[in-house]
């Protein structure tokens, strides 16, 4: 055992095991150590976004290179400050409306091309899936699994008609790719944070407390 | 005028955002790169001061106020408060006017970043793997085909990924990523459609000023 006399190892290691004090019951050190993470983590952000964004983007054209034009995005930026402004609060639905209003429709074209047609195209079965039995994901046994899923799975969704006959079947075959989905999505998320807290306590163990290295 | 401005705005800037993508004309694409890249990103960071003021404005009311929980209020904005100062004025790397170090003691941003983000960050989801272990112990009850498929597919996900699982059977990381890769792939696909198609609505729905919620307020 080689105790670390780093302080900002201690540090991280209190603040750790402060964190996992809420496994016995909410207490002082949780609360104290997440109302930290908040403040701490919102002043990186402030700083974050002030030295990589602002300055680039706005202070340095604008005021060092002298590119006028820079003071619409200033002011338009401002606005959102009013907000605090009874009077005039309404003035920051425009930063607001041009922002979404950018976003929502940028966001269409991208939608439409990612997520329907590119997965379409990779759901349909194509002669090049009928060529080889089992090629991987795109072998025909795989293809038409994948088909048959994706094609119950939507079908489980379809509430325009009552779920009977042949949508009645297809939709039980939809529940049990959405189930086996469901928890292949959980397993995987479970290994993921049983992995970050392998991690915790290998900084326990190793930089901390020295016993593993 | 309070309202009508911003449903045009809104309008006008949707379908701006629209017309890149099918007109591949030198001069538009650099327009919509500078609205892009420098508009849009600097309006975003003016929305961060919204944000940030509106989370001192509950701490210092909670504090005032004498709430629930209040002198921890004070902790996040002192913290708020050192940790931006020291940033701003000492740079992320230590680069900036303020010293950020005293002997070999550091303290700039990325040192808190680095022993004061990451650990709280990672502990708190690491966290989530006891919450979750308890409460899948409680709701995972093998009472139907469809549980029983949920709780067979993560458990051999689970085992899968793991060392142990290549002992029990070098076939087991296989056949999870077989989980992964196809069904799991599949009904992911059907869901996505489902969203795809409802985002385009509520797009569309912005767009045209029939979805207002946005705007808050009455008036």
């Amino acid at each position: 055992m080689n105790i670390t006399s780093d302080p900002w190892i201690w540090i991280g290691g209190l603040l750790t095991l402060c964190i996992f004090s809420f496994l016995y019951k909410d207490n002082p050190f949780y609360k104290f150590a997440e109302h930290l993470f908040v403040g701490v983590a919102n002043g990186y952000f402030l700083t974050f976004t002030v030295h990589r964004v602002l300055g680039p983007n706005l202070f340095v054209p604008l005021f060092v290179q002298g590119r006028i034009w820079y003071v619409i995005s200033l002011t338009v930026g401002m606005l959102y400050i009013l907000r605090f402004v009874p009077r005039v609060s309404w003035l920051v639905r425009i930063p607001i409306a041009v922002t979404i209003g950018y976003y929502t429709g940028a966001v269409i074209p991208a939608t439409i091309q990612a997520d329907i047609i590119r997965q379409i195209q990779a759901t349909i079965l194509t002669p090049q899936n009928f060529q080889s039995w089992n090629a991987g994901s795109s072998g025909i046994i795989w293809s038409v699994i994948l088909f048959v899923g994706v094609a119950c799975t939507l079908s489980y969704f379809y509430f325009s008609r009552e779920h009977k006959g042949v949508l009645g079947v297809t939709s039980k075959i939809g529940v049990i790719f959405i189930m086996v989905g469901f928890g292949a999505a959980f397993g995987y998320t479970v290994m993921a944070r049983v992995s970050l807290l392998i991690g915790r306590f290998q900084f326990i163990l190793g930089p901390w407390f020295g016993i593993i290295e | 005028m309070k309202r009508t401005l911003p449903l045009i705005l809104v309008f006008i800037f949707g379908i701006m955002g629209i017309v890149p993508y099918y007109i591949p004309h030198g001069g538009y694409q650099t327009l919509d790169n500078m609205v892009r890249n420098d508009f849009l990103r600097i309006l975003s960071a003016f929305a961060i001061v919204l944000g940030l003021g509106s989370l001192m404005k509950v701490h210092i009311d909670k504090i005032k106020k004498h709430r629930e929980n209040w002198p921890y209020s004070y902790v996040l904005i002192i913290g708020f408060v050192v940790s931006g100062f020291i940033g701003l004025f000492g740079g992320i790397e230590g680069n900036g006017m303020l010293p950020t170090s005293i002997a070999s003691f550091k303290f700039d941003i990325e040192t808190l970043y680095l022993n004061i983000i990451v650990p709280l960050g990672s502990t708190m989801f690491a966290l989530l793997a006891f919450f979750m272990a308890s409460a899948s112990y409680r709701a995972f009850r093998v009472r139907s085909l469809e549980s029983a498929l949920l709780l067979s597919a993560a458990f051999i996900v689970m085992l899968g990924v793991i060392p142990l699982g290549d002992r029990i059977s070098p076939h087991l990381p296989t056949f999870a990523q077989w989980i992964m890769d196809i069904p799991n792939v599949a009904s992911k696909r059907g869901i996505t459609f489902g969203i795809a198609l409802g985002g385009l609505a509520t797009s569309l729905k912005v767009i045209l000023g029939i979805e207002r919620s946005w705007l808050g307020g009455k008036e």
